[in-house]
C-alpha cells in the first residue's frame, strides 16, 4: 500500500541537504519499525520518493515522501513511531494511505509556496506600504515578466507572469516579508528568490540572498478537471486501527 | 534549540556545513553548567573520518553515562573554514553546546596517525590556547592524548599535559574523580598533574627529563620529581563482556566514511607479524563474548537504523566463534534489508559461503595482504601465509565465479633482496594462471588482479624497531623493480600494479621513532601553513623539509640509521606488556629467517599473560 508523509523541517536541520534527509527518512523507517517495501534486486532499496528538493538554507512547514509499505499501524501510531526517533528540527505531522493507483508526489507536484522574511540584521530598503505599491507596478500591472534564468551550461528567458502564480507583501511585527507561491516541479522550477531577485532589480536594489530566510509553507498538485491547486496531504486518507 | 557558533552567512559559504552544527542522531544533551566536568573530545581530522572512529564512540558512551561529566566532539575545521575562522577570530568550537573548547576542563585528542601533528597543532591554534604546555594559563583545558600514536608520544609531548598509555576504559574514572576533588580543593594545574602521574597508564611529559649522548641518542630519561613512577605501564580491559559499549552510537546526516554499525569482536591479535605495531600493542588477544555481540547487534542496528552492519577486529578469521556469528546476522538481518559487510577474511570455504551469500561475485572482490612476495621474506615478517594457501583460496574462489584479485605488499622491508621485489609481480602471475587454468567456456573472461604497495615504516614496541629505513630514491628504485617485473610476466595484461607516494613514508619514519626535539619543525611546519597533511591535496613535502633544515634537524638521524641493541629508545619508558627481550628475541629469529608460531599454537613468552586473561588463559580456567 501506498502512504504519504508530511513533515517539518526547520532549526539547525536548514543545514542538511536533500540527499542527507533521504538518508536519514531510510534509517529512520528502520528505527521505527516501518513495514516499508523493498525493491527487487541483488542490493534492495526502499520504495520511497520525495515531493520535491528543499534547497539548504531553506525551513519548511510542508514537506512530502511517498513510501510503499506491506502492512501499516494507524496514521497515528506510525505518526508517533516515527516523531520517537527523529532529531530536534524534523517533526512528521501526517501518515496518509494513498490510492493504490496514485501517482507519487514527485510526479504530480506543481506549485508550492513560501514565506521571505528578512533577517535580523539586513537593512528593509522599503516600507511596506512603498512595497505594496511596488509590487502592483512589477507583478500586476505588466503583461509579461521576462527574465533571463541562467544555469551551469545554459541561458533560458522565462516569463515570471505565467509561472507565479502569488506575489504578496505581509508584515509581521511591522516588518514586511513576502509570500510567493511558484511553479515547482521538473519542467518548469521557479525558485522563490529567483523572483525576488528579478523584483529587486525591477526596483535598483542589489538583492543579497543571505538577507532572507525562506520557509517553504506547503506543496501542491494540480487538479486537472477544476485547475485549482491542492495541498499535497489532502490527497491521502488516515489510517484507522 | 542551542544557537550555532557559526553564523548563517558563514554556513552557507563553506562545503558541507553539516560538519559543524551537531545535533545528529544519539547526540547527547545535557546542560554544561550544571555538570562538574566538560570533557572535548577530539579526533583531529575531518568530521567524516572522526566521525567514523570506534573509539571515540565508545568514551563518548562511557563518558556521558557518568552525571557528573559532559563529553562532547569537535573534529578539525576544513581548509575552508579554518581560514574564516583565523580572518575572524573565531574560536574553536565543540558541536553540541556550540561553545568554544577554550571553556572545557578537558580537551581529549585521539592520535591515529602520524601525518595528523598539524592537525593537531591547528585544533590548539583555532581553540585560542596556547601550542606548547608549558605556556598554558591556569584556566586552559587539560590538554590530554591518546590512541595508538601515544605508544611513542615523544614528537608531540610538548603540546600535551598528559596522555593516556592504553585503552580509556580503564583509568578515566580515577583521573575524573582526581579532577573533581583538585578542583574542589582548589588545588593548581601542577599539582594535578603530579597527582595524576600516580594513576596506571597516565604519563605526564612535564615530569621528566631527557638528556641525550653527543652522537644524538638518549643517555636517560628520569622523572624530575619524587613519586613520579619510571615506567607508565599500559592499561587495558580484561573482561570485554562487561565492558562499556555504545548501545546508541552516534548517526550522522552526511556520509561517514563508516556508515554502518560497528561490532568490536576482539582486540588483539595472536599472529605476530614483526612489523604490526597494532598486533604487539593490543596483547594480549582478548575475544568478547558472542552472546554479547548478538544482542548488541540488535540494540546498535535498531538504535541508529543503519542498513549495514560490519565486524571489527585485526583478524577476524582467529575469533572463535566467527562461523556462529556471520551466520546469525545473516539469518537475523538479512531479510530486513540489512547488508553484512565482511572484514577482510582469510579466504577458505567457509568465508567464500559466506561472501557468496552477502556480496554481488562479480563486483566485489578477492583481498589477500601476503606484505611480502617470497617465503623468504614472509619468513622474516613472521606472516603466516604460504604460496599455496594463497593459490589454493584463489582457486577456490575462480572456481566459484570471482574474477577480481588485490593484493597488498609492503617495500623496504628487511633484508629485503630484489629477488624479493620480483617474487610480487611473479605470485601474481601465478594467481593468473590459477584464473586460466579454468576451462574457457566455464570462466568469465579476463581476471583483474591488482597489486598494491607501500613502504614499510618500523614502530615502536614491535621486532622491526631497531630496523632501518631508506631515503626516497631507494624507496621508488623498489617500486621500479616491482613494476619492471610485472612487466615481463606473462600475464601481465592481467595484473595492474599501484605503488605509494615515498615521501610521506620518510616523514612518518621520522615521526614514528622521533623524540622530544623534533617538536619545534612540527610547529614551524604549521606556522608555514600545514595542515590535512594526511591529504594529498593538502600535504606539501617542501614545508616538512624546509622546517627540518630551519630547526637543524638530521632526518637521517631517525630514519636510516640501524638501532643498536642497547640503545635507549624514546619510548622506552611505557611498559605495554610485552618485554623488550622479546622484541630482541623476535628480531633475531626474523633474520634468521624463522617464524615464530601463533598464541593458540604455542606460548612463546612475550610477557601479555601478566593481564591475566585472554588467548593467555584461553582453556586453563
Amino acid at each position: 500500500m501506498k502512504v504519504r508523509i508530511k513533515f517539518k523541517k526547520y532549526g539547525v536541520m536548514k543545514f542538511i541537504g536533500h540527499l542527507d534527509i533521504m538518508r536519514y527518512f531510510q534509517k529512520a523507517m528502520r528505527r521505527a519499525d516501518i513495514d516499508i517495501a523493498y525493491s527487487e534486486g541483488f542490493s534492495p532499496h526502499q520504495i520511497m520518493s520525495f515531493a520535491a528538493p528543499l534547497g539548504v538554507g531553506i525551513i519548511s512547514q510542508g514537506e512530502y515522501l511517498d513510501i510503499e509499505v506491506h502492512s501499516s499501524k494507524s496514521s497515528r501510531e506510525s505518526v508517533d513511531a516515527l516523531n520517537a526517533t527523529m532529531v530536534e528540527g524534523v517533526e512528521v505531522v501526517s501518515f496518509k494511505q494513498l490510492d493504490d493507483h496514485a501517482k507519487t508526489a514527485m510526479a504530480i507536484v506543481a506549485a508550492a509556496d513560501y514565506n521571505m522574511y528578512y533577517k535580523d540584521g539586513y537593512e528593509v530598503p522599503l516600507t511596506v506600504d512603498e512595497l505594496h505599491v511596488k509590487r502592483k507596478e512589477f507583478y500586476e500591472l505588466p503583461t509579461e515578466i521576462l527574465i533571463t534564468k541562467k544555469t551551469k551550461k545554459s541561458e533560458k528567458i522565462m516569463d515570471l507572469k505565467q509561472l507565479v502564480y502569488g506575489f504578496q507583501v505581509k508584515e509581521q511585527d511591522g516588518k514586511p516579508y513576502f509570500y510567493l507561491k511558484v511553479c515547482t516541479g521538473s519542467t518548469d522550477n521557479v525558485k522563490p528568490e529567483l523572483v525576488l531577485e528579478a523584483f529587486y532589480e525591477f526596483l535598483g536594489l542589489t538583492y543579497e540572498p543571505m538577507a532572507f530566510q525562506i520557509e517553504r509553507i506547503d506543496v501542491y498538485a494540480k487538479d486537472e478537471s477544476s485547475g485549482q491547486f491542492i495541498s499535497l496531504d489532502a490527497m491521502g486518507e488516515e489510517i484507522t486501527a | 534549540m542551542t544557537p550555532l557558533a557559526l553564523s548563517d552567512e558563514i554556513l552557507m559559504t563553506i562545503d558541507k556545513p553539516a560538519r559543524y552544527i551537531g545535533n545528529e542522531l544519539n547526540m547527547v544533551k545535557k546542560d554544561p553548567d550544571e555538570v562538574a566536568i566538560r570533557y572535548v573530545m577530539c579526533f583531529p581530522d575531518v568530521y567524516e573520518i572522526g566521525m567514523s572512529h570506534l573509539g571515540i564512540q565508545i568514551l563518548y558512551d562511557m563518558f556521558n553515562r557518568r552525571e557528573d561529566v559532559y563529553c562532547e566532539r569537535v573534529y578539525s575545521p576544513w581548509p575552508d573554514l579554518h581560514k574564516i575562522m583565523k580572518e575572524q577570530d573565531i574560536p574553536l568550537f565543540s558541536l553540541e553546546t556550540q561553545r568554544p573548547v577554550k571553556e572545557a576542563d578537558f580537551l581529549g585528542i585521539t592520535i591515529q596517525y602520524e601525518m595528523c601533528y598539524t592537525n593537531i597543532l591547528q585544533i590548539l591554534d583555532l581553540s585560542q590556547i596556547a601550542l606548547y604546555a608549558k605556556d598554558r594559563a591556569e584556566d586552559d583545558p587539560i590538554v590530554i592524548g591518546g590512541g595508538p600514536c601515544t605508544y611513542n608520544p615523544e614528537p608531540i609531548a610538548d603540546f600535551f599535559d598528559l596522555f593516556y598509555i592504553g585503552e580509556g576504559e580503564i583509568s578515566y574514572d580515577a583521573l575524573f574523580d582526581l579532577y573533581k576533588e583538585c578542583k574542589a580543593e582548589g588545588i593548581s594545574k601542577k599539582e594535578f598533574l603530579y597527582r595524576a602521574s600516580q594513576i596506571p597508564g597516565i604519563y605526564v611529559p612535564s615530569l621528566y627529563d631527557v638528556t641525550y649522548h653527543a652522537d644524538g641518542t638518549i643517555a636517560s630519561m628520569k622523572p624530575n620529581r619524587e613519586g613520579v613512577p619510571e615506567k607508565v605501564k599500559k592499561q587495558i580491559v580484561m573482561d570485554l563482556a562487561t565492558a562499556p559499549y555504545p548501545e546508541k552510537p552516534l548517526v550522522p546526516f552526511i556520509k561517514a566514511t563508516q556508515d554502518r554499525v560497528v561490532l568490536e569482536i576482539q582486540r588483539g591479535c595472536i599472529r605476530g607479524c614483526r612489523f604490526c605495531q597494532a598486533g604487539m600493542i593490543y596483547r594480549p588477544n582478548r575475544e568478547k563474548d558472542i552472546e554479547v555481540l548478538k544482542d548488541y547487534a540488535y540494540k546498535m542496528l535498531k538504535s541508529t537504523g543503519h542498513e549495514e552492519i560490519s565486524l571489527s577486529s585485526l583478524s577476524s578469521s582467529d575469533y572463535s566463534h566467527l562461523e556462529e556469528l556471520v551466520n546469525f546476522l545473516i539469518d537475523n538481518f538479512k531479510d530486513k534489508g540489512v547488508n553484512i559487510s565482511l572484514p577482510s577474511l582469510r579466504i577458505d570455504a567457509f568465508s567464500l559461503d559466506v561472501m557468496s551469500k552477502v556480496q554481488d561475485i562479480r563486483k566485489s572482490s578477492l583481498t589477500f595482504a601476503p606484505e611480502a612476495g617470497s617465503q623468504r621474506l614472509r619468513n622474516v615478517i613472521n606472516k603466516g601465509l604460504t604460496e599455496d594457501v594463497i593459490l589454493e583460496g584463489a582457486g577456490m574462489a575462480f572456481e566459484g565465479g570471482w574474477q577480481k584479485v588485490k593484493l597488498y605488499f609492503m617495500l623496504g622491508l628487511p633484508t629485503e633482496t630484489e629477488e624479493d621485489m620480483r617474487a610480487i609481480a611473479e605470485l601474481a602471475n601465478k594467481i593468473a594462471v590459477r584464473y586460466y587454468e579454468i576451462p574457457k567456456d566455464q570462466r568469465n573472461g579476463k581476471c583483474q588482479i591488482t597489486i598494491s604497495t607501500s613502504f614499510f615504516v618500523p614502530k615502536p614496541f614491535t621486532p622491526f624497531q631497531w630496523a632501518r629505513m631508506y631515503d626516497k630514491d631507494s624507496y621508488l628504485a623498489r617500486a621500479k623493480v616491482v613494476n619492471d617485473a610485472v612487466k615481463e610476466q606473462l600475464n601481465r595484461k592481467s595484473i595492474k600494479y599501484n605503488w605509494h607516494e615515498a615521501d610521506v613514508t620518510v616523514l612518518e619514519g621520522i615521526l614514528a621513532r622521533g623524540d622530544r626535539r623534533l617538536a619545534p619543525a612540527l610547529v614551524r611546519i604549521y606556522e608555514k601553513g600545514g595542515i590535512f597533511d594526511a591529504w594529498t591535496e593538502f600535504f606539501d613535502n617542501s614545508r616538512w623539509i624546509e622546517a627540518f633544515a630551519e630547526c637543524g634537524i638530521d632526518t637521517d638521524f631517525y630514519t636510516m640509521r640501524e638501532r643498536p641493541l642497547d640503545e635507549i629508545f624514546p619510548w622506552d619508558f611505557i611498559d605495554d606488556g610485552v618485554s623488550k627481550e622479546f622484541l630482541k628475541r623476535e628480531w633475531q629469529t626474523a633474520r634468521e629467517e624463522k617464524t615464530t608460531p601463533n598464541c593458540r599454537m604455542k606460548c612463546s613468552g612475550c610477557g601479555g599473560m601478566q593481564y591475566k586473561g585472554g588467548v593467555c588463559y584461553e582453556g586453563k580456567n
